[in-house]
C-alpha cells in the first residue's frame, strides 16, 4: 500500500510517441525534454520510428518537430514516408515540420586547425526556434564521424550538443548504427543515457521478425522484454504485451454452436461467450465445416466475425460451404463476416498476432475463427508458438471475444497428442475432437467433447454425416460391443429388423399352435362328452329294464 | 606579386568564410586568412565573411556544419577547409598556392 502511494505521488514527465504499443511498453512515452537513443542495424526501422515520432507529435499532440537528416536528402525522405501515408510537404508548408539535410562529404573537406560544430548548432537552433519545435530527430548523427577527421573535437561537440538539446527543452531522438561490441558504432550511448532503445531485425528459418528492446530508461519503469514490431502501411506498431494477470471478466452467456445436435451435447446448449474452443482432428474430418457452421450461426445472430483462413482463399471457402448449404456470402455482403486469408509463412508468428490485433481494433469482432492454428507452427518453434498463443488468447479474453481454433493432427496410432494440440489444449476452455473411425472398409466421422470448462457435456462419440443439407448428427446406436457407426450401424439396424420380423413370426406361429391345441382339446372334450352321454344312456336303459323286470317279478310273486 | 606562381597570380581567388559571431576561433580564422591572402595573393582576391548566427539561411544553403569554414569558390576546384587555418602550410597546399 505504502509503495503504491509512493509511486503514484510522482509522475515522470513523458512525451507520448504515438507509435502503436510503444507508449504502453515505455509507460507513457519517451522522457520529456531529454534525448533518447535509438540504435540498430541497417534497415531495422530507426528512421521510420523517429519520423513517426515526429509526425504523430504534430498530428496528434500538436508538437512541431525538426528532422535533421545526415543520411538522406529531404526529397528522398519525403518520398520514402509518403508510401506510409505521411505527407511531409503539407506539414512543412503548415510550418509544423522542418527537415534539414546535413551533408558532410569527406572528399571535399579538409581540416586545418581548430573548429567546432557551431554551424550545426545554429542551424538546429534556428530550425527549432522558427516553428517552436518540441521534438527533434537527429538521424544519424554518427555520419559526422565518417565525414570529419578530428574525433576529439567531434566527441566534445556531441557531448555539448546533447547537453544543449536538454537545455532547449526538446524531446530528441538520436539514432545510431549498431556497433560490434557497443550499442552504437561510436559509443553514443555514453552521451545519451536517459533512454536507450535497441531495434533488431532477425531472420529465423527464413522468416524475419523485427524486435525492439528498451535497454535503459532512467527514472521510469519499462518493459524489459524484446517486443516484436511490425512495419506496414500505417507505420510501426509494437506488439501488445503479455498480460501477467488473469483477471479478465467472464460472461456466462451461451453462444450456440450452430449445430443443433452439438448444442445438445453441451448441458448449457453451446459455448460460453468469450471462451476459446479448439476443434482438433485429422485431415478431412470436417473441422473447417464445423468452424463455418459456427461462423454462420454467429453471423445470423449479428455477431461480428472474423475468419482467418490459412489454407483457403475466401472465395474458395464460400464456394465450398455453399455445397453443403451454408451461405457465407450473405454475411460478407452484410458486413458481419470478414474472411482474411493468408499463407502462414507470409510473416512471422508475431506479425500474425499483430495483424490479428489490428483487425480486432478495426473491426471489433465478437467472434474469431482461426483455421487452422496448427499451420502457424510451421513458422515457429514450439516455444514461440506457445508464447504467441498465450498472448493471443490473453488478448481475445481481454476483449471478451469468442474464439474458435481448428487444429490439424497427424494421424498416429499412439494416443500422444501432437504439438498443436499439446500447446493449445491446456489453454483452451472447450476442446472438441473430430476423428475418423475406420473399419470394415469404410470411414466414418465421429465427434466428441474432450473437455468443456464449467459445463457438463456428453461423453459419447457421436457419428455425423455431411450431406448436401449440411452436417447431421446421428442418434447413438448401441450394439453389443459399444457404439456402432456407418455400415455397422446399418447392418445392425438390418439385423434388428430381421430379428424383429422373426420374432413376430414365431409369436404368430405359437399363437396358431395354441389355437390348434385348443381345438384338439375341445374336440376331445366333445368326444368324451359324447361317450359319456352314450354310456349314461346305456346305463339308464339298463336301469329301466332292471326296474321293469323287478316290477314284473313282484307282480308274479303277488 | 612577389613569390606567387604564374597560375595563381593571374586568376582571382574568391573565398567565403563562415564564422559565427565573435567566437575566438572565428577571429583567428579571419586573421589567419587575411595574413595568408595579403602575403601570397596581394590584392588579387575577394573575401566574403558570413556570420551565420545572423544569416542562418546561408549556413543551410552552403551545408555548413563546422565553424569556421572556408570555401574557395574560384579558381576550380572548389575546396572546403574547416578550422581556424592556423596550419599555414596545410592551407597553402590545399588552396594550391605556392610560397
Amino acid at each position: 500500500m505504502q509503495e503504491q502511494s509512493k509511486s503514484h505521488s510522482f509522475i515522470f514527465p513523458k512525451t507520448p510517441t504515438g507509435v502503436d504499443g510503444l507508449d504502453e511498453i515505455t509507460d507513457g512515452g519517451f522522457p520529456k525534454g531529454r534525448p533518447t537513443l535509438i540504435c540498430g542495424g541497417a534497415g531495422c526501422g530507426k528512421t521510420l520510428l523517429s519520423m513517426q515520432f515526429l509526425i504523430k507529435g504534430i498530428t496528434e499532440y500538436n508538437e512541431p518537430g525538426v528532422f535533421m537528416s545526415f543520411e538522406e536528402p529531404s526529397e528522398d525522405l519525403t518520398l520514402n514516408v509518403k508510401s506510409l501515408g505521411f505527407d511531409l510537404q503539407k506539414l512543412k508548408a503548415d510550418k509544423k515540420l522542418v527537415v534539414d539535410y546535413v551533408r558532410v562529404e569527406r572528399s571535399e573537406i579538409e581540416e586545418a586547425g581548430e573548429y567546432d560544430l557551431d554551424g550545426l548548432f545554429i542551424r538546429l537552433g534556428h530550425a527549432i526556434d522558427s516553428i517552436k519545435a518540441k521534438r527533434v530527430v537527429l538521424d544519424t548523427v554518427e555520419s559526422l564521424f565518417s565525414g570529419l577527421d578530428n574525433q576529439a573535437i567531434l566527441r566534445a561537440e556531441l557531448r555539448r550538443l546533447f547537453h544543449w538539446l536538454k537545455t532547449k527543452g526538446v524531446t530528441a531522438i538520436i539514432t545510431g548504427e549498431r556497433g560490434e561490441a557497443t550499442l552504437t558504432r561510436q559509443g553514443l550511448e555514453e552521451y545519451v543515457s536517459d533512454c536507450v532503445i535497441v531495434l533488431d531485425h532477425r531472420v529465423i528459418e527464413q522468416v524475419s521478425t523485427r524486435r525492439l528492446r528498451i535497454v535503459k530508461y532512467r527514472g521510469s519503469t519499462h518493459g524489459t522484454n524484446e517486443y516484436p514490431f511490425l512495419i506496414d502501411e500505417d507505420g510501426i506498431s509494437v506488439l501488445p504485451i503479455t498480460s501477467l494477470k488473469l483477471d479478465n471478466e467472464v460472461s456466462s452467456d451461451i453462444v450456440p454452436t450452430g449445430l443443433p445436435g452439438l448444442n445438445d451435447m453441451f448441458q448449457g446448449g453451446g459455448f460460453f461467450r468469450g471462451s476459446n474452443i479448439l476443434i482438433s482432428g485429422t485431415a478431412g474430418t470436417a473441422k473447417t465445416t464445423l468452424a463455418c457452421y459456427f461462423a454462420n450461426q454467429q453471423c445470423q445472430n449479428n455477431e461480428k466475425t472474423i475468419y482467418f483462413a490459412f489454407e483457403e482463399s475466401p472465395q474458395q471457402l464460400v464456394r465450398n460451404m455453399k455445397s453443403i448449404g451454408v451461405d457465407l456470402q450473405q454475411h460478407i455482403d452484410k458486413g458481419t463476416l470478414r474472411i482474411h486469408s493468408s499463407r502462414p509463412s507470409l510473416n512471422g508468428l508475431e506479425l500474425h498476432l499483430l495483424t490479428l490485433r489490428k483487425f480486432i481494433k478495426e473491426f471489433k469482432p465478437t467472434t474469431i475463427i482461426i483455421d487452422p492454428i496448427s499451420n502457424l507452427i510451421t513458422v515457429g518453434s514450439e516455444h514461440e508458438v506457445r508464447s504467441m498463443l498465450v498472448r493471443l488468447i490473453d488478448m481475445l479474453k481481454a476483449n471478451n471475444i469468442t474464439a474458435l481454433f481448428t487444429s490439424l493432427n497427424k494421424q498416429t496410432d499412439n494416443f500422444r497428442p501432437d504439438l498443436a494440440e499439446e500447446s493449445v489444449s491446456s489453454l483452451v476452455d472447450t476442446w472438441i475432437t473430430v476423428r475418423d473411425m475406420e473399419g470394415i472398409g469404410e470411414r466414418n466421422r465421429g465427434i466428441f467433447i474432450v473437455k468443456s470448462r464449467g459445463m457438463g457435456h456428453s461423453n459419447q462419440v457421436r457419428e455425423f454425416i455431411i450431406s448436401n443439407n449440411g452436417i447431421e448428427l446421428l442418434d447413438v446406436e448401441l450394439g453389443p460391443q459399444g457404439i456402432l457407426t456407418g455400415a455397422a450401424r446399418q447392418s445392425h439396424q438390418f439385423k434388428k429388423t430381421m430379428s424383429d420380423i422373426k420374432l413376430q413370426n414365431e409369436i404368430n406361429r405359437k399363437d396358431r399352435e395354441i389355437e390348434r391345441k385348443r381345438k384338439v382339446l375341445e374336440a376331445n372334450i366333445e368326444a368324451l362328452k359324447n361317450e359319456f352321454e352314450s354310456a349314461e344312456e346305456e346305463l339308464s336303459i339298463l336301469k329301466a329294464t332292471e326296474e321293469l323286470q323287478e316290477k314284473l317279478t313282484s307282480k308274479k310273486e303277488k | 606579386m612577389d613569390n606567387s606562381s604564374d597560375g595563381t597570380s593571374t586568376t582571382k581567388h574568391k573565398f567565403m568564410l563562415f564564422v559565427s559571431g565573435m567566437s575566438v576561433k572565428s577571429g583567428h580564422a579571419i586573421e589567419n586568412l587575411r595574413r595568408i591572402c595579403d602575403k601570397y595573393l596581394a590584392n588579387n582576391y575577394e573575401l566574403e565573411i558570413i556570420d551565420i548566427s545572423r544569416d542562418t539561411e546561408q549556413a543551410v544553403i552552403h551545408q555548413i556544419v563546422a565553424i569556421p569554414t572556408l570555401i574557395k569558390t574560384n579558381p576550380d576546384p572548389r575546396r572546403i577547409i574547416l578550422g581556424d587555418l592556423s596550419d599555414k602550410e596545410k592551407v597553402l597546399r590545399i588552396l594550391n598556392i605556392r610560397e
